[in-house]
């Protein structure tokens, strides 16, 4: 098992900066998940590490060495495609063959090691199949056997589960956890999916344009977003923003002012702000409460009833949609007039430049 | 009693039986004209090669007429010419889906790189296909390839080597460079298409499987490149039997009979020995010569398509 560095890794292609500069360490036996809006460069960032793409600057090491300029073959990575990209006309077997063959192993120790993996991912049946006529799971089992018999010191995943149907992802999610959990290998792993990101990672790395937005564990993400860009990307439905003033904060919270005139006690601090800043409250759905009279009232437009939870759509005076996450039994009707709490423990500040300000308290599951 | 109850369909199945063959009969009536056209077109030379192949007929001896049995045939197949034509036709055939093939698989991967100008020289590299047989075959024998003015004669003058009359030494392969020359262009243009369609990740894949350059070639793309080259072999062997404009340009199927082929032979037979009724014999057996490779062609393509 291995450790990998990213040192201020950068992409351009022809005179697009693609990768602006990425440091990262991820640590032995970590589950390092990228997530970002397609076109943040996360694929491109996993195929640099792979070595199927250059690297214009920077240093890339793996357990200590760099190997900027190593062959892919050579890096003892292995990595599993979003299109499974296996070879069509070679069997399961042959499929996860080739690596091994080409590494020169001896016939038997191949045939040994095969078995065990196909044992492993319940492939055993399947092992004389062309992946032609397997299902999208299975053919999906296989390319992760093909990867894990190469017995690599890092995993790459490229959204391997984005081809799959939703019951079907869902399953291979905790499969994969598991494997993750018995394998034990550093994994690095791409999606557009939070849920993925949410559930399976160690350590999430937010990307956009090519930058690191923040690193943390996925609940560190939730609850303590280090800017607007996070807030919003993390967390479905995503969070929602009331603009307001600043108007002052000591050491145990900040008062800020709504646009209707109430004043809320956030417990973040706000060092060297001046009054009368404008500023941003974040407060994601879940932690907003409806009241039927109050201050901050809309008309309710659209009410979603999920079953469990009813996804309540509250347009404000200023136009804003606000989405309010409740109990699937609320009997809110369209058209009525609401009120929303927000609970001060509960809201974010973002300053004027996107960053958030530092709570007061961190939450005990994100410390 | 009860057998003829057995027997009787029910009245309402006779009414669909009668709907279903007048159905089937003004299908055959409407199918029929195409049905007939084709017969004629290739039903009728086929009777006519047949009947003047056991006929003595010969444009230049009118005395000569008759029924002549199996000696037409026994005659061409006696013939040391047909043996050496038929060797030839196979060398030809052989010779140039080798270097087509083989060499369009090269160039196919090689037009797939990313190179400045490769759009250019896509067109370039398909060109010679849009030649007309007489004419590529003039291009090679005066331009090319003559021993005093061509161009390969003035580059081994200019290193101070001997030029060579290709035609008059070498004729068979010198018309197999030729042909070889206008169809690989084709083999290029249908291997690129397929080296083309192949999935990059696939690639990739392999790359991350430590396959190198040679090894990718060999166990990814060559086996994704298979039915294309099935595909390619079939079209180019059904030309490729019937070659004549490029040896009845070039060397006129000599010296003696080097580079004569079975088309030539036949051609040759009937238009300048005038013997219609030999001609027809060496037809024939050509009919059951691609008979034979069309039945092992089609066999090895369909097995190859189907996978």
């Amino acid at each position: 098992m291995a450790t990998v560095e990213l040192k201020n890794l950068r992409k351009t292609y022809l005179t697009e900066e693609i990768i602006k500069g990425i440091s990262l360490s991820i640590e032995e036996r970590e589950f390092v998940v990228f997530v970002g809006p397609s076109g943040c460069g996360k694929s491109t960032l996993l195929r640099m590490i792979a070595g199927l793409e250059d690297i214009t600057s920077g240093d890339l090491l793996i357990d200590g060495q760099r190997v900027n300029d190593v062959e892919p073959g050579k890096r003892g990575l292995a990595m599993v495609f979003q299109s499974y990209a296996l070879y069509p006309h070679m069997d399961v077997y042959k499929n996860m063959e080739f690596g091994l063959k080409l590494a020169g192993m001896p016939e038997a120790e191949r045939r040994e090691k095969i078995e065990h993996v196909a044992r492993t991912l319940q492939l055993e049946p399947y092992l004389h199949h062309k992946p032609g006529q397997l299902s999208g799971g299975q053919r999906q089992r296989v390319a992760i056997g093909r990867a894990i018999v190469r017995n690599p010191k890092v995993f790459l995943f490229d959204e391997p589960l984005s081809n799959l149907d939703a019951a079907l992802r869902g399953q291979m999610r905790v499969e994969l956890s598991a494997l993750h959990r018995k394998l034990g290998a550093t994994t690095i792993y791409v999606t557009h999916d939070q849920v993925e990101a949410m559930t399976m990672a160690d350590k999430i790395v937010v990307l956009q344009k090519g930058v690191v937005e923040q690193i943390g564990s996925p609940l560190e993400l939730y609850h303590h977003p280090r800017n607007l860009f996070v807030a919003r990307f993390i967390g479905s439905p995503p969070m929602n923003f009331f603009p307001a003033i600043f108007q002052g904060g000591d050491s145990a919270g900040s008062s800020v002012q709504l646009r209707d005139g109430s004043i809320l006690y956030v417990p973040v601090t706000s060092p060297g702000l001046l009054p009368g800043t404008k500023v941003t409250v974040g407060i994601r759905p879940e932690h907003v409460e409806l009241a039927s009279s109050g201050p901050n009232s809309g008309v309710v437009e659209v009410v979603e009833r999920l079953g469990a939870i009813t996804l309540v759509h509250v347009r404000m005076p200023d136009g804003e949609i606000i989405v309010v996450q409740t109990d699937g039994a609320v009997l809110t009707e369209v058209e009525t007039r609401v009120s929303l709490t927000l609970p001060p423990r509960n809201c974010h500040l973002f300053a004027p430049d996107g960053l958030a300000f530092e709570a007061c308290h961190r939450h005990p599951l994100a410390a | 009693m009860q057998a003829v109850l057995e027997h009787s369909p029910p009245a309402g199945a006779t009414a669909l039986n009668q709907t279903k063959v007048r159905g089937k009969r003004t299908g055959l009536l409407l199918l029929s004209p195409s049905v007939l056209l084709l017969l004629v077109w290739s039903i009728v030379p086929l009777v006519m090669t047949l009947w003047y192949s056991v006929q003595n007929y010969n444009l230049v001896d009118p005395t000569l007429h008759g029924f002549a049995g199996i000696d037409n045939y026994w005659y061409l197949l006696t013939d040391p010419d047909f043996l050496h034509s038929l060797l030839n036709t196979f060398i030809l055939v052989a010779g140039v889906l080798l270097i087509s093939v083989g060499g369009g698989t090269l160039l196919a991967v090689l037009y797939d790189q990313e190179f400045f100008g490769r759009g250019i020289a896509r067109i370039m590299v398909i060109s010679p296909f849009f030649i007309m047989p007489t004419v590529s075959a003039l291009l090679w024998k005066n331009l090319m390839l003559h021993p005093i003015y061509g161009v390969y004669s003035a580059m081994m003058r200019a290193v101070g080597l001997t030029p060579i009359d290709w035609l008059a030494r070498f004729p068979l392969l010198t018309v197999m460079m030729i042909v070889a020359w206008e169809w690989l262009p084709f083999a290029v243009l249908i291997l690129l298409t397929a080296v083309q369609s192949l999935d990059g990740e696939q690639r990739e894949a392999a790359r991350m499987d430590g396959a190198g350059p040679i090894a990718r070639f060999r166990y990814i793309i060559l086996p994704h490149l298979g039915r294309a080259i099935s595909v390619v072999v079939m079209i180019e062997t059904i030309y490729l039997l019937t070659i004549f404009a490029e040896i009845s340009v070039t060397t006129a199927g000599g010296p003696g009979v080097a580079s004569t082929n079975l088309a030539y032979l036949i051609y040759s037979r009937a238009l300048l020995q005038f013997d219609v009724g030999g001609a027809s014999a060496g037809g024939v057996i050509a009919i059951i010569i691609a008979n034979i490779v069309a039945i092992f062609l089609v066999r090895a393509v369909a097995r190859n398509l189907e996978a």
